[in-house]
């Protein structure tokens, strides 16, 4: 079963990420994969996360295919036009590429060419419309194609984004035009997560709720101070403020368990950014009962 | 030098059709092209909507704006909607200083260069050739998000401010909050998907529209 036939069947899905490096030496983070693919379902490439320059999105999915992986291709309208886009959706079909991730993308000031000419042509809400058009025959001008496409479109949500409003007002217009699963920013509050849950689940798609592994209390206060619509609450801060350097991934682990618990109710599926730390995933799934 | 274009007429008929509304006409540059007839025509033709005409010099000058609104005090309490045949940045200007009222420009922006200067220092009109001031409560979506995005915010702004700037707002959290006062949020729900024609910016130097 693919990623759409799981999550239609009703299992709740894991997903991960990998973050392509910058340069060739891609091997030690399909290994990194591989080595906790049975107990994931699909993997996030990420499309110059961060607004870096590094190995693209697209051959990375390509590889983790030939690996026996399932990928999510994300695509962000950051560096590319609206004729590349479109381009580059068609050579992900051809690539056996199916589950693609769309997004709007960092600004390119925030990265490591911030002199770069930032694109946005289209943004995450047209994007989504010109590939669900793909996937009718047609290109965003009403060309016919010669071969037609089939994805399964997915889009970003933040539930702690305020004002929670519009953020739902941005998510229905992702839905309209063609998002079919939602990956939500990394959640820390299960009361916050509910609310918002309660907002979204009258929307007819599948949410996967966002875990990132917090690697120590300073990167908590980092992500509170600079991360949109991230809010580590005092008592996980505390949590790994007061652990040994060593206990830090248990506590950790324990720590993004207690939260996949949580949401198992809530929503679709979880998706888990481990940020380098993938090695600690299986504990992480272990500890939350898979 | 300034071109600007009449939006298509159904459109603005549409907008304003059984409301009353005030209409401002600005004569503040010495235009190549300001399309006066196809305005008057047009006025003609919603006759029965307008409550009022106000003809003004330099509008996009916020001093002046103010001065000019404030003998219409009368008018602006009577009426649902305003219309402003302008430039980009004199439309902005108007709902800037109207916010409770629904401001709607009357013309597509498609150049203005050389008299940026004198205009508010506030907006800005990067004369993208199809004004959007419409449909986001009288705040430009090109100039004021730094990614100049049409269909609602990235993820990237925290406590309404920018991801590339803390001391900028995000455009997109001050269209939501005008929206919100003028009770037409539903706008950003019902828009259409929008996506640029580059085709309608006069580059610089050439003079004259991209046709391809």
């Amino acid at each position: 079963m693919n990623l759409e036939e799981k999550l239609k069947s009703g299992k709740f899905v894991i997903t991960s990420e990998i973050g392509p490096p910058k340069g060739t030496n891609i091997m030690p983070h399909i290994e990194e994969a591989e080595h906790i693919k049975d107990k994931v379902d699909a993997f996030n490439v990420t499309d110059l996360q961060s607004s870096v320059m590094r190995l693209g999105s697209l051959a990375t999915s390509r590889l983790l295919i030939e690996k026996g992986m399932e990928p999510v291709f994300q695509m962000t309208c950051r560096d590319r036009n609206r004729l590349a886009l479109q381009s580059d959706l068609l050579s992900a079909s051809v690539l056996g590429v199916r589950n693609v991730l769309i997004l709007t993308g960092d600004h390119t000031v925030l990265g490591d060419h911030p002199q770069a000419k930032p694109v946005f042509d289209l943004d995450s809400v047209s994007l989504l419309k010109v590939a669900s058009g793909l996937m009718k025959g047609k290109d965003m001008v009403g060309n016919d194609l010669d071969g037609i496409p089939d994805f399964f479109l997915g889009a970003v949500v933040s539930p702690g984004y305020e004002p929670q409003e519009l953020q739902i007002l941005k998510m229905e217009r992702k839905i309209e035009a063609g998002a079919r699963f939602f990956q939500t920013q990394a959640v820390y509050d299960l009361v916050a997560f509910e609310n918002f849950m309660k907002q979204a689940s009258k929307f007819r798609v599948y949410i996967l709720g966002g875990i990132v592994l917090l690697k120590s209390a300073a990167m908590a206060k980092f992500m509170n101070e600079n991360v949109a619509g991230v809010n580590v609450p005092e008592k996980y801060i505390n949590m790994m403020a007061t652990a040994d350097k060593k206990d830090r991934p248990k506590v950790s682990v324990q720590i993004a368990a207690e939260l996949i618990k949580g949401m198992k109710g809530l929503c679709s599926g979880i998706h888990i950014m481990p940020l380098g730390w993938a090695k600690y995933v299986p504990d992480v799934l272990a500890a939350s009962g898979f | 030098m300034l071109i600007t274009e009449i939006k298509k007429k159904e459109d603005i008929i549409e907008i304003v059709k059984d409301k009353k509304v005030l209409v401002l006409k600005c004569y503040g540059c010495k235009e190549v092209y300001f399309p006066e007839e196809e305005i008057d025509s047009l006025l003609k033709e919603i006759k029965d909507y307008v409550k009022e005409i106000a003809r003004f010099d330099y509008i996009c000058r916020e001093e002046f704006a103010e001065k000019y609104l404030r003998h219409l005090e009368r008018v602006l309490k009577e009426i649902e909607s305003v219309v402003v045949f302008s430039c980009g940045v004199g439309v902005q200007v108007v709902s800037k200083l109207i916010p409770c009222i629904p401001v709607i420009p009357g013309c597509d922006t498609h150049y203005i260069n050389g008299f940026q200067g004198i205009t508010s220092q506030d907006v800005d009109c990067q004369q993208c050739g199809e004004c959007w001031l419409n449909i986001t409560g009288g705040i430009c979506p090109v100039t004021s998000c730094s990614k100049g995005l049409l269909n609602g915010p990235c993820g990237g702004a925290r406590d309404g401010k920018c991801e590339i700037n803390p001391e900028m707002d995000c455009g997109w959290v001050l269209i939501y909050q005008r929206l919100k006062k003028l009770r037409e949020i539903e706008i950003i729900k019902k828009a259409a998907v929008n996506i640029r024609d580059y085709r309608l910016i006069i580059e610089s130097g050439k003079g004259v529209k991209n046709e391809s």
